[in-house]
């Protein structure tokens, strides 16, 4: 067994579970929701095998059984984001028959604006953030645009971090008995209250000693 | 054909390598490149319509015919195949999204009798996307555009080289390439490269109001915000970002070059440079 796949399958035995991953996204759309003042917003990972966008996390008006639902990567705007890197706001979006339209409408939520931002980690493209329908009444600003931005980055951070994670599982899905056996005794170890981590560490140095090559 | 297009794209070729020069060959090279003790507005671009200048929009594709366009004069489509070379055909699919729709519009409504040339690199699913962008870029290169606007990015690593080398051969064919700079924490290309122009955003509703910046990598700054802008089905939207002030940039280097046509990339920096809102005495 290579020492990377131990290394991952372990991670995962202690990684937090996808619930939790998926309540930082939730919790993302909806600080990105409130801080514009719209009317939803969601965020699309990109799923680079099956060449899609898949909805990811989604507040607001439309997001009833979105969860999972998957579009081409070239779909609209929001595959125009994805592929040229570059943030886009759009007003009245509803004026363009071909944006997304079958996506959005598919949706149940056919947006009249929108924002949309490439979530970008290192060098890859993970996703595109999109925030819908901003108060019509407000002026843009480019300090909008560069908090959109800022705020992308931090939920590209998140969505690497469940990529990571789901990327653990798959490897400990496919391992073996002993391995999954090890990844269990450390999520067991990581979950233990403090006063019996003491004993459990101290066995754990014992066996490490006994099993040393 | 413009007068770069007869340059090979490596320049193996040459009689005469770039790098001597025989005292007897100074007049072969001799340019009537007049250049005016103070360079204005109207001396760069006044009374400019942008005629006998092609604009190439490296995008989605354009919508020909749409109010704000008019007409498009070539049209291609890039794919590649499995050694990442460049497959073009001409392109009657119009617009995958709009956004090449929007940046002709503005190109068009500031060079008038320009010409446009719509090449797409989108609409391949976004596996091959920066493969489509690299094989795209090069031949728009090598047909010699005088003006290839790049509203796009990559953050790609391992394209920068391959991009830092394309922009290059650009500036020294006197082909420009206006690209949008990214306004998020990520290092992406080509616009970071010096050969390049590279636009952000200004919250002014002039198109004609551009700043130079001192303080680079990004080095101008055209009309980014609430900018009304062409899009499908003969519509139009309301649009922000650097991707729509980079079309504003594109559409004065094609005014400056259809009056200045000899103008290397270096010395249309220049003029866009000298001309801008924030250069020259306080008034």
């Amino acid at each position: 067994m290579s020492n990377d796949r131990f290394q991952t399958a372990v991670a995962a035995g202690v990684l937090a579970g996808d619930e939790l991953h998926r309540s930082l996204l939730t919790s993302i759309v909806e600080t990105a929701r409130a801080i514009f003042s719209a009317k939803a917003s969601s965020i699309f990972l990109l799923d680079e095998d099956a060449d899609e966008l898949v909805f990811e996390a989604v507040a607001g008006e439309g997001s009833e059984n979105l969860i999972g639902r998957r579009f081409p990567s070239d779909t609209g705007i929001a595959g125009w984001v994805l592929a040229t890197r570059q943030p886009l706001v759009l007003e009245d979006v509803g004026g363009d028959p071909r944006f997304g339209r079958e996506a959005a409408e598919s949706t149940g939520y056919v947006p009249k604006g929108m924002m949309a931002v490439p979530l970008l980690y290192e060098d890859t493209a993970l996703g595109v953030l999109s925030v819908l329908d901003r108060p019509k009444d407000t002026r843009f600003t480019l300090a909008e645009m560069d908090l959109l931005g800022r705020f992308a980055n931090q939920a590209a951070i998140g969505l690497d971090l469940l990529l990571r994670a789901r990327r653990a599982r798959t490897a400990l899905d496919g391992a073996d008995e002993e391995l999954q056996r090890l990844a269990r005794l450390g999520r067991n170890l990581d979950a233990l209250p403090s006063e019996r981590r003491g004993p459990a560490l101290r066995l754990l140095g014992a066996l490490e000693e006994i099993i040393r090559p | 054909m413009s007068a770069a297009s007869d340059v090979s794209l490596h320049e193996t070729d040459e009689e005469l390598p770039a790098w001597s020069l025989p005292a007897d060959a100074v007049d072969r090279i001799r340019l009537d490149l007049g250049w005016p003790a103070e360079v204005t507005r109207e001396w760069a671009l006044g009374g400019a319509t942008g005629a006998g200048v092609r604009v190439c929009v490296l995008d989605s594709g354009v919508e020909a015919g749409h109010p704000l366009v008019g007409d498009v004069q070539e049209a291609y489509a890039i794919s590649v195949d499995d050694a990442g070379d460049a497959i073009v055909s001409d392109d009657e699919s119009g617009d995958r999204c709009g956004h090449g729709t929007a940046c002709a519009g503005v190109i068009r409504g500031l060079a008038p009798e320009c010409e446009l040339v719509s090449v797409r690199i989108l609409g391949e699913g976004y596996k091959g996307s920066g493969r489509v962008l690299l094989a795209g870029l090069r031949w728009a290169i090598e047909q010699g555009y005088e003006v290839i606007n790049m509203s796009l990015s990559t953050t790609k690593r391992d394209f920068a080289e391959l991009l830092h080398e394309l922009a290059d051969t650009a500036y020294f064919r006197r082909t420009v390439l206006v690209a949008s700079a990214h306004n998020m924490p990520v290092e992406s290309y080509p616009w970071r490269f010096s050969s390049v122009i590279s636009v952000g955003s200004h919250e002014e509703p002039d198109p004609f109001v551009y700043y130079y910046n001192p303080e680079p990598p990004v080095e101008f700054f055209a009309r980014g915000l609430e900018v009304d802008v062409a899009w499908l089905d003969g519509s139009t939207l309301r649009c922000t970002g650097n991707s729509f002030a980079t079309p504003h940039v594109s559409g004065l280097c094609a005014l400056i070059l259809s009056k200045h046509p000899r103008l290397p990339p270096f010395q249309l920096k220049s003029v866009l440079a000298l001309t801008s809102n924030n250069v020259g005495p306080t008034p």
